[in-house]
């Protein structure tokens, strides 16, 4: 392999901040970012992920704190001069350049010699799989093409870090899927260190060392996937982390981890993700596949079952409360729509959170 | 394939409307008409009246006309007279539109500047003419301000002569070249400028190798339009020029033959000869804008 990728020791963000007018897209953002790691920034659209990359790419100036690639301050640097590969949303291959011309453009513009970018070229195009499209222009490949055609140009010039950009998001679901895998393979290949955007959940569980989870410009939360998933921090993450049922309530008591709350009336106890004050509103988050139809008991809600489909191993259903509250289960037994059902959840498996402060917390 | 066809449809077999609609005819076309009238009339018959009538000399064989014109070197210097205003013309607006184009392009207030740039195309040749004719004149601001300043002893002949139809057509030519310009370059995705950045191209290289090779065809199409606008210089080659020496254009010599010596003919055939020279021009501009990329100038799947 001749495609050695320059190496480095760690990406710090240091209280990185950047306002579009009176709109702060981000705040006091620091984060630091090992060498080989795999990082995705998580967060729904206008969160300030995209903005975070750009601002280390060098596509936009950051408007407070540094950038540091170990000893050097880069955020003051010309993006031409970090060096920095980046794979674009909608790939930004160049339309008039064929598919060796576009990968080759990085090392072409270092002014390297033709027969040194011929040899890299070669090895990006068989890293991709791509041999024998060499001479296509990118508006006569497939997207899943163009995205490997991009990857690759990104990677050639051997840059200490790859940066992407929701690079999934504009491909079908099945090309996702496999894509998502070519990714981690050439990622683990070059030993490549690598930032990653997405506003998908399961792309950023599946792919990443470590998620940072990013709300409103803030970061939320930044933890390995498992801890991500197991433990969020707040409830806007375990919102991402597919909390789909979020059951607001008041406080009943709270200690040593513990907390129960009455939803309507129904006693739900669970594990305390948050300081919680007793008689203060708080939500009881709980994911569908732990929400499960049953008999009336500790821990159990009664709701009006609205629809229900079948998912071949088990049922999944929406329902409501008396008191309004929609939620999303699952059963092994066929439950009638208009039919009333307790639904319970282990108390093991329920989190409860605060209620989020309104506005910017 | 009709053996496999359902015996129904070739009983009945698609009707002519529908035939017609699968070769591109339907109601919509009739739209056409309008305007196929419309330059059957203003263009197509006045075009091929006057191709005709210039076969029809005053005097002389049926290609009196033509010989006439190449034989006078007072004739045939117009187009070279021409070709010596307008291709430059044209080339100094291109040059000036494109920097300009490329800063306008990231501008907020885009509508103002655009606005006051385009502003001389509203205005008209003669009064822009006129304009110069006062401003660049001997005892006009542009040589008195010179000449307070000391920079120059004698007021600079800058109009009755080249440099002033020059200054005219620049000045008239801009808006139409930079409109165009300015659409071209906005026309290109600037993330394939970012990606550039991101693989180390500085600001030049990202010019010369994303952005000229993919704007060439657009160029290409601004010239032609913009030179044979120029091309067709008449006021301000009169007014500001010296219509019997080095701005004697082509057009002069057509006005001259039809409403001086009343030669229609004769104005017929120098009219052909001004159309053939622009065709010529434009023709291979156009080849050579096949030698670019000519594609849609987006980095995504399109």
């Amino acid at each position: 392999m001749t495609i050695a990728l320059s190496q480095f020791d760690e990406v710090r963000l240091d209280r990185v901040s950047r306002d579009f007018g009176a709109l702060n897209a981000l705040r006091d953002v620091s984060l630091t970012i090992r060498r080989r790691e795999f990082i995705a920034l998580l967060g729904p659209s206008g969160c300030g992920k995209s903005t975070t990359l750009n601002c280390i790419a060098g596509l936009l100036p950051v408007t407070g704190g540094a950038i540091w690639l170990d000893k050097n301050r880069v955020d003051t640097l010309r993006p031409e001069d970090r060096g920095f590969g980046m794979v674009f949303q909608n790939y930004a291959l160049f339309p008039h350049l064929n598919v060796r011309q576009n990968i080759g453009f990085g090392l072409k513009m270092r002014g390297r010699h033709k027969a040194e970018i011929d040899r890299k070229v070669d090895e990006a195009l068989s890293l991709v799989r791509l041999q024998g499209q060499e001479h296509k222009l990118p508006g006569q490949l497939s997207g899943g093409q163009q995205q490997r055609v991009a990857i690759a140009r990104a990677i050639v010039i051997e840059p200490p870090l790859v940066l992407m950009d929701e690079p999934l998001s504009n491909l079908d679901a099945k090309l996702r899927l496999e894509m998502r895998a070519e990714i981690r393979r050439i990622h683990n290949e070059l030993g490549a260190t690598t930032i990653y955007v997405t506003h998908d959940q399961d792309e950023a569980l599946s792919l990443a060392d470590r998620i940072v989870v990013l709300r409103d410009g803030v970061v939320r939360q930044v933890g390995t996937p498992k801890e991500l998933y197991e433990a969020p921090s707040h409830l806007d993450v375990a919102d991402f982390m597919g909390f789909r049922n979020k059951l607001k309530g008041k406080v009943i008591e709270s200690d040593n981890g513990r907390a129960i709350i009455d939803v309507e009336g129904a006693r739900i106890s669970g594990v305390a993700r948050e300081r919680l004050l007793a008689g203060s509103s708080a939500y009881a988050a709980i994911r569908s596949d732990d929400l499960e139809a049953g008999e009336p008991g500790p821990n159990a809600l009664k709701v009006i079952v609205d629809t229900i489909e079948y998912r071949g191993r088990e049922f999944v259903g929406t329902a409501h409360t008396a008191g309004g509250l929609d939620v999303v289960f699952r059963s092994h037994q066929a439950v009638e729509p208009g039919a009333s059902v307790y639904l319970r959840a282990d108390d093991q498996r329920v989190l409860v959170f605060a209620e989020p402060i309104q506005g910017r917390s | 394939m009709d053996a496999l066809a359902p015996a129904t449809a070739i009983e009945h077999g698609p009707s002519l409307r529908q035939r017609l609609a699968a070769r591109g005819f339907d109601a919509v076309t009739l739209l056409v008409i309008p305007a196929a009238i419309f330059s059957l009339l203003l263009f197509v018959y006045p075009f091929a009246f006057g191709f005709i009538l210039s076969f029809e000399p005053k005097a002389g064989g049926w290609l009196a006309n033509y010989q006439r014109f190449f034989s006078d070197s007072y004739l045939y210097d117009t187009i070279a007279n021409t070709l010596w205003l307008s291709v430059p013309t044209t080339l100094v607006n291109l040059l000036l539109a494109v920097p300009i184009a490329f800063r306008v392009r990231l501008m907020r207030h885009q509508r103002l500047l655009t606005t006051i740039l385009v502003l001389p195309i509203t205005l008209g040749t003669v009064l822009v003419a006129e304009g110069l004719l006062n401003y660049l004149g001997p005892q006009g601001w542009f040589n008195r301000t010179l000449m307070t300043f000391g920079l120059i002893s004698q007021p600079l002949k800058l109009v009755h002569n080249y440099w002033g139809v020059f200054a005219s057509l620049v000045i008239t030519g801009f808006p139409f070249t930079f409109l165009l310009t300015l659409s071209y370059v906005t026309g290109i995705d600037p993330a394939l400028e970012q990606a550039g950045a991101t693989l180390g191209a500085n600001a030049w290289q990202r010019f010369r190798h994303i952005y000229l090779p993919l704007l060439m065809p657009g160029f290409a199409i601004t010239f032609c339009l913009s030179f044979v606008q120029a091309f067709s210089v008449f006021p301000s080659a009169v007014l500001l020029g010296e219509p019997a020496g080095i701005t004697r254009v082509i057009s002069i010599a057509a006005y001259q033959a039809a409403f001086e010596e009343y030669d229609y003919s004769m104005a017929s055939a120098v009219a052909m000869i001004m159309g053939f020279v622009q065709l010529a021009i434009v023709v291979a501009v156009l080849a050579a804008r096949g030698l670019f990329y000519r594609g849609p100038a987006s980095g995504a799947k399109g």
